[in-house]
């Protein structure tokens, strides 16, 4: 059992009044609020650590280093990743999806190969790859979305071919909440020697997430959506998959020796962090982790799970209410939209009493076109969101209706 | 009626409402006077990109003024292009073109909104403008 008051009080974004009424915030699916451990972390980094990391020998420049690294080997234990160096900072998911379809196209995809990825995916993980397949003459093949929000596995078996060279597919999607068969989607591609990159974003703030037992060959996600600052990201890379792959961006940091007529790079996980990396933010991230872990993984996901049944069951009730991914196997998120009333409509009033929800297409056009959708209302809930809040959202929807209606 | 009477008609009415909720009331009964379009003209040429909801503005020149007929499928945006519509319609290019929409700030719309929402506000804005903008010119032309 969580302990939401205490919980609660140490999320200081959490207490304000918005429009006159106090905030709910449902809107953890786009960016959860920090903890104050994070806040402090952040600014003691720079209250009293802050240097360029590997490049000086003066105390402060090591301290940096140091805990930077340290921050890598709790990322790496988080998710069990097999070593450290297969942890690679980025700014972001969208950072860690760009890096892999560059690196890896540049050597693995030519001319009438093939890849494939969901029908559900945020755009950020189509549209990298998208480029990707123009520029190598290159096919993309779009997994179907069955109309309870769950991936058409059969329509994956169908399009896995021996020339499909990659795979990416989100773990939850940020619209509907469904969780993928990932494990099951990993096996099948392995089964043809298919590598398999997992979107993360909606998947490390939900579940456990143990790259070594899924066996993925990467898995991208971002700390502004673990409770972490903004800017920060992880690419983890399977080291024989992150060994083969050619850099992604070149400068510092990067190279081992540069000559003018010759560079060689440097080891991993070096290789892909070229520049000046965001150090603060990686010191945040790792805060975070250990925040979130001696709360405990298994306890969020039940904390959440009650409020997933308690919000799909109260949302039921209303009247015109239809919610999009009905799947059993779902995440805290739950879309929404009513026959007779616009999602922006409502959105704006839900905000004029305190409520933040997302509307519109969430960055997941293809999938709003699949469900013959402009946009929807989400509401994501993180482990500090309580069921009064639920029942907040469920009048404030009754005080809406009662305005369009 | 000039644009600037029309527009002080409006702030005195939104003067009547003391909280937000019936200012947005009020802006919902506007939406759901607006005449509309017929569905001949919801179609992309007459689309206005960067609104959370979709909106559709045409435009007709008669008599040396501009007439604007709107829709779109939220009500709310129908009350704020009601607005737009009810300052802006029947009156020449050059007074649209010049006019600043000063009337939304003192009704608190503007400011109110936030910055996804006043993009799609600028962009109807911009194309009432662009239409008007257009009309000047051949008129000037003739
Ligand atoms: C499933 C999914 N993928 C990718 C992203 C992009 O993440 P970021 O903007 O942090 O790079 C998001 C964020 O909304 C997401 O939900």
């Amino acid at each position: 059992m969580l302990d939401i008051k205490k919980i609660r009080s140490e999320f200081p974004a959490l207490h304000q009044m918005v429009h006159d009424s106090p905030l709910v915030y449902f809107d953890n699916g786009a960016t959860t609020q920090k903890p104050d451990v994070v806040i402090e972390r952040v600014q003691h980094y720079y209250e009293n650590e802050n240097s360029n990391i590997h490049r000086g020998v003066h105390y402060l420049s090591q301290e940096a280093t140091s805990r930077h690294e340290e921050a890598r080997v709790i990322i790496q234990k988080f998710i069990n990743a097999a070593d450290s160096k297969e942890i690679i900072f980025t700014k972001g998911t969208t950072e860690s999806i760009n890096l892999v379809a560059s690196s890896f196209s540049k050597k693995f995809i030519s001319e009438g190969d093939e890849i494939i990825v969901t029908e559900m995916e945020h755009h950020a993980n189509i549209v990298p790859w998208q480029q990707v397949c123009e520029e190598k003459g290159a096919h993309l093949k779009v997994v179907a979305v069955l109309e309870d929000g769950s991936l058409d596995m059969e329509s994956y078996k169908m399009l896995l071919s021996d020339r499909t060279k990659i795979i990416a597919v989100t773990h939850i999607s940020n619209v509907t909440g469904v969780i993928n068969p990932i494990k099951e989607i990993i096996e099948l591609a392995h089964g043809q020697n298919i590598p398999v990159l997992i979107d993360g974003a909606q998947g490390v703030s939900h579940t456990k997430v143990d790259v070594q037992e899924l066996d993925c060959d990467f898995y991208v996600f971002s700390g502004h959506k673990l409770f972490a600052p903004m800017g920060i990201g992880v690419l983890y890379g399977k080291e024989s998959w992150l060994e083969k792959l050619p850099p992604y961006q070149t400068g510092g940091e990067m190279i081992k020796n540069v000559s003018f007529e010759r560079t060689t790079f440097n080891e991993l996980p070096f290789k892909f962090e070229a520049g000046t990396p965001n150090v603060g933010g990686a010191l945040g991230l790792a805060a975070a982790i250990e925040y979130i872990t001696a709360i405990g993984i298994e306890d969020i996901e039940a904390h959440e799970k009650e409020l997933l049944d308690y919000g799909t069951q109260q949302l039921s009730k209303i009247e015109n209410l239809r919610i999009i991914g009905t799947s059993d196997n779902k995440a805290s998120v739950i879309s929404f939209i009513f026959e007779d009333i616009h999602h922006y409509d409502a959105g704006t009033i839900l905000d004029q009493l305190g409520i933040a929800v997302r509307t519109g297409n969430h960055c997941a056009q293809p999938l709003m076109k699949r469900f013959g959708l402009s946009g929807t209302i989400r509401a994501a809930f993180a482990f500090y969101n309580t069921k009064e809040e639920i029942d907040k959202l469920v009048s404030s929807i009754n005080r809406v209706r009662k305005m369009f209606i | 009626m000039s644009i600037e009477s029309s527009a002080a008609e409006i702030v005195e009415e939104f003067e009547m409402f003391d909280t937000w909720l019936d200012k947005y009331n009020y802006i919902i009964e506007l939406g759901q006077e607006l005449e509309g379009l017929d569905s001949q003209f919801k179609e992309q040429k007459y689309l206005i990109s960067g609104c959370q909801s979709q909106v559709w503005l045409t435009a007709e020149f008669n008599d040396g003024k501009v007439y604007f007929k709107a829709d779109s499928d939220a009500i709310i945006t129908k009350g704020i292009v009601y607005l737009l519509i009810r300052v802006l319609s029947g009156n020449t290019p050059t007074a649209i073109v010049d006019y600043d929409l000063s009337f939304l700030e003192k009704i608190g719309l503007k400011e109110h909104l936030s910055p996804t929402r006043s993009n799609g506000l600028n962009s109807m804005i911009k194309q009432i403008k662009l239409y008007a903008l257009v009309y000047q010119t051949k008129e000037k032309q003739r």
